[in-house]
């Protein structure tokens, strides 16, 4: 039911298209499963097995070691929360903790509608910006228990959606090489030396003699 | 104080609205640096970036030019791969220059690939980092339809493809070879060394350089300037600026680009441009010089410039550049507990000191805070430790096959060595430390004890 839909297929080909090795497009299209889906179905894996040459279960063992692909549902929203040093020492874990009060969910779960998940993660690179989170890898810096209240209050009623998109989407920019731009990929078995060091090294041995 | 007036080499763009974009970027000087590069030979290029003497800035701080001279000759395709995994708890640089001047990155990549002569690029940015992967998105597809990438490039027959690739949550693919594991589309496992660099067998076991984005983005300033003006900046071993995160407890935490060996802590700490001084006008207590991974100094290194050599022979390092500052107020077995839990929860699980060690500091350290603890976890800690990295010696001894198991030792090794006394309060009675530290940094009451003792 989850394979890829016809246009992300063409996305899916396209990442491949940019790699030496198609294996190397697995995490890519594992964020386009996580996108068309809001998490990583067992058939959008077995679809980019096809795609990149690999078995379902080499596309599980990269799935499942890495913590932003989700193999069940979660929420619309999902709120991570730094908790690490220089956040903890700033009040991350005092947020975390306000932040499961009025969601009225422990960290690493989801609210009945199913509409936030909260985590407790680690450093997101903001720490001079801290206590600071994540919805949906959409960063708020120096927030406060009001700003947060705000943001779930504006997330329930269906505002900030511009700013914030559902679970899965990351970058709504993608990169497109134009065909006759492209310099492609480098086979790693069939690539000589490339032609502007070969012309500098006969150049630089003329001037040297 | 040494808060000197050197240009900003890489926060130039910083301050501008629209400084990500292909128009702001052309019109204050951008791909000049580029241009200067393909008027001359790539051995040249090479040359001229190892007489700038360009650390590395992911944390290892090993010289850049020489990096890219570990590629054996005649072997082809060279790859280049993009460090932009920036996960060190404290760090937070290359996400500001992969949002705000990704040209100027983008810039940097072309120039390595044309002086290296690698033939395809790839830009590997954090997962979690959505906005640095659009504008990273947005800044290739514009500077491929200016063409500055991809065929023939500015009219030479310099061609590569710069490819953006993300990540997906996982501190540990910031290891190089754990780097190149994930873009291969494996889980993110360091490799076997050696080969210890992936220069001689990398992605796909071809020749790759592994550098990181800060790296990356002083060469168009190299290029343009002249590797004399970069390195007429800074001191002996470490030369140009460098981006320095300063947070927690200082009344303005920021990233501030400052003169590299030069600038003290003391300056980046308590200058009214920089960190303004500890808040509320509290005491310092002790700050990270480098990120998680590093051993912590105290008020009595203030006046240690920011200089990689000399933070070297003090038994800790500058790291990723990440400055975290503890007040008087902080508890400090809890902030040990929040560091060794990072390193426990991010260990890949590969090698067993660091997994189990890991897990079991973290195990020990939950019971001490709880209440739980007893006396003799205190020396318990430092004996884990011990077996993850045998005498806590800097540099640290290796058990492992990357250094993840070994950072989680500094944390311990200097709270434990520095405040003994608040693990006491903490486990109700005297430790006794029969674990032979010998890191120089990790010092305090027991040092100077068991010293004393020997």
């Amino acid at each position: 039911m989850a394979r890829f839909s016809e246009a992300n297929l063409a996305t899916a080909l396209e990442i491949v298209s940019r790699y030496p090795r198609p294996k190397s497009a697995t995490i890519p299209l594992l964020h386009l499963a996580q996108e068309q889906d809001g998490y990583v179905t067992d058939d959008a894996m077995e679809h980019i097995a096809e795609l990149t040459g690999t078995t379902p279960v080499q596309v599980l063992g990269t799935c499942s070691f890495y913590e932003m692909f989700k193999r069940e549902p979660v929420g619309r929203y999902l709120v991570n929360i730094c908790t690490n040093i220089s956040c903890q020492i700033m009040g991350g874990e005092e947020l975390l903790h306000h932040a499961e009060h009025v969601l009225g969910i422990k960290a690493g779960s989801t609210t009945p509608d199913g509409l936030f998940t909260i985590e407790d993660v680690e450093c997101i690179a903001a720490c001079t910006e801290a206590p600071c989170l994540q919805v949906n890898y959409r960063y708020f810096h120096k927030i406060s228990n009001e700003e947060f209240d705000e943001v779930v209050a504006d997330l329930r009623a269906g505002r900030r959606t511009d700013e914030i998109p559902p679970h899965g989407t990351l970058a709504r920019v993608r990169q497109h090489i134009p065909a006759d731009r492209a310099a492609g990929p480098a086979d790693p078995a069939g690539v000589p030396e490339p032609v502007w060091l070969s012309a500098h090294a006969d150049a630089a041995e003329g001037e040297e003699a | 104080m040494a808060v000197t007036d050197a240009p900003k080499i890489i926060t130039s763009r910083f301050d501008l609205d629209d400084g990500h974009t292909l128009a702001r970027y052309e019109a204050t000087g951008g791909y000049q640096g580029l241009k200067a590069a393909l008027a001359r030979p790539p051995a040249s290029v090479v040359e001229e970036v190892k007489s700038a003497s360009l650390l590395g800035r992911g944390g290892a701080g090993f010289p850049a030019g020489v990096k890219w001279g570990f590629c054996p000759p005649g072997v082809f395709p060279r790859y280049l791969v993009v460090n932009g995994d920036e996960s060190e708890p404290g760090t937070y640089k290359d996400r500001l220059l992969m949002e705000r001047d990704p040209h100027q990155l983008i810039e940097g990549v072309l120039i390595a690939c044309y002086a290296v002569g690698c033939s395809q690029a790839f830009l590997y940015v954090r997962g979690e980092m959505a906005l640095a992967q659009e504008r990273i998105a947005q800044a290739l597809n514009d500077a491929y339809a200016a063409g500055h990438i991809g065929k023939n490039i500015h009219g030479s027959d310099f061609s590569v493809d710069v490819v953006l690739h993300w990540g997906a949550g996982a501190y540990i693919v910031g290891e190089e070879t754990a780097l190149i594991e994930s873009l291969e589309g494996n889980r993110g496992m360091p490799r076997l060394k050696p080969p210890f660099f992936p220069a001689a067998k990398g992605l796909y076991l071809q020749p790759t350089i592994v550098n990181n984005v800060e790296t990356l983005s002083n060469l168009p300033w190299i290029l343009t300037n002249g590797a004399a003006a970069f390195a007429a900046l800074g001191a002996e071993n470490s030369k140009g600026t460098r981006i320095f995160a300063v947070s927690g407890h200082v009344k303005r935490p920021g990233v501030y680009e400052v003169e590299f060996g030069v600038t003290t802590f003391r300056d980046l700490l308590y200058a009214p441009v920089y960190g303004g001084g500890i808040r509320h006008d509290h005491e310092l207590k002790a700050f990270i010089p480098g990120g998680a991974s590093a051993p912590w100094l105290y008020p009595e290194h203030l006046d240690v410039p920011l200089e990689a050599g000399t933070v070297g022979k003090l038994g800790t390092m500058l790291g990723s550049g990440a400055v975290v500052v503890f007040d008087e107020t902080t508890d400090m077995v809890k902030a040990c507990l929040r560091l060794v839990r990072f390193f426990a929860r991010e260990s890949c699980g590969k090698c067993t000191p660091c997994r189990e060690g890991t897990t079991w500091l973290e195990k020990i350290l939950e019971r001490i805070v709880d209440g739980h603890g007893r006396p003799e976890d205190v020396n318990l800690l430092l004996d884990v430790c011990d077996n993850i990295s045998v005498g806590m010696n800097w540099p640290p001894k290796q058990t492992t096959i990357c250094p993840l198991g070994q950072s989680a030792t500094s944390p311990i090794a200097s709270a434990v060595m520095r405040f003994q006394d608040e693990f006491e309060a903490y486990v109700g009675g005297p430790a006794e430390i029969t674990v032979d530290v010998k890191g120089p940094a990790f010092v305090g009451p027991v040092r100077q004890e068991v010293a004393a003792d020997a």
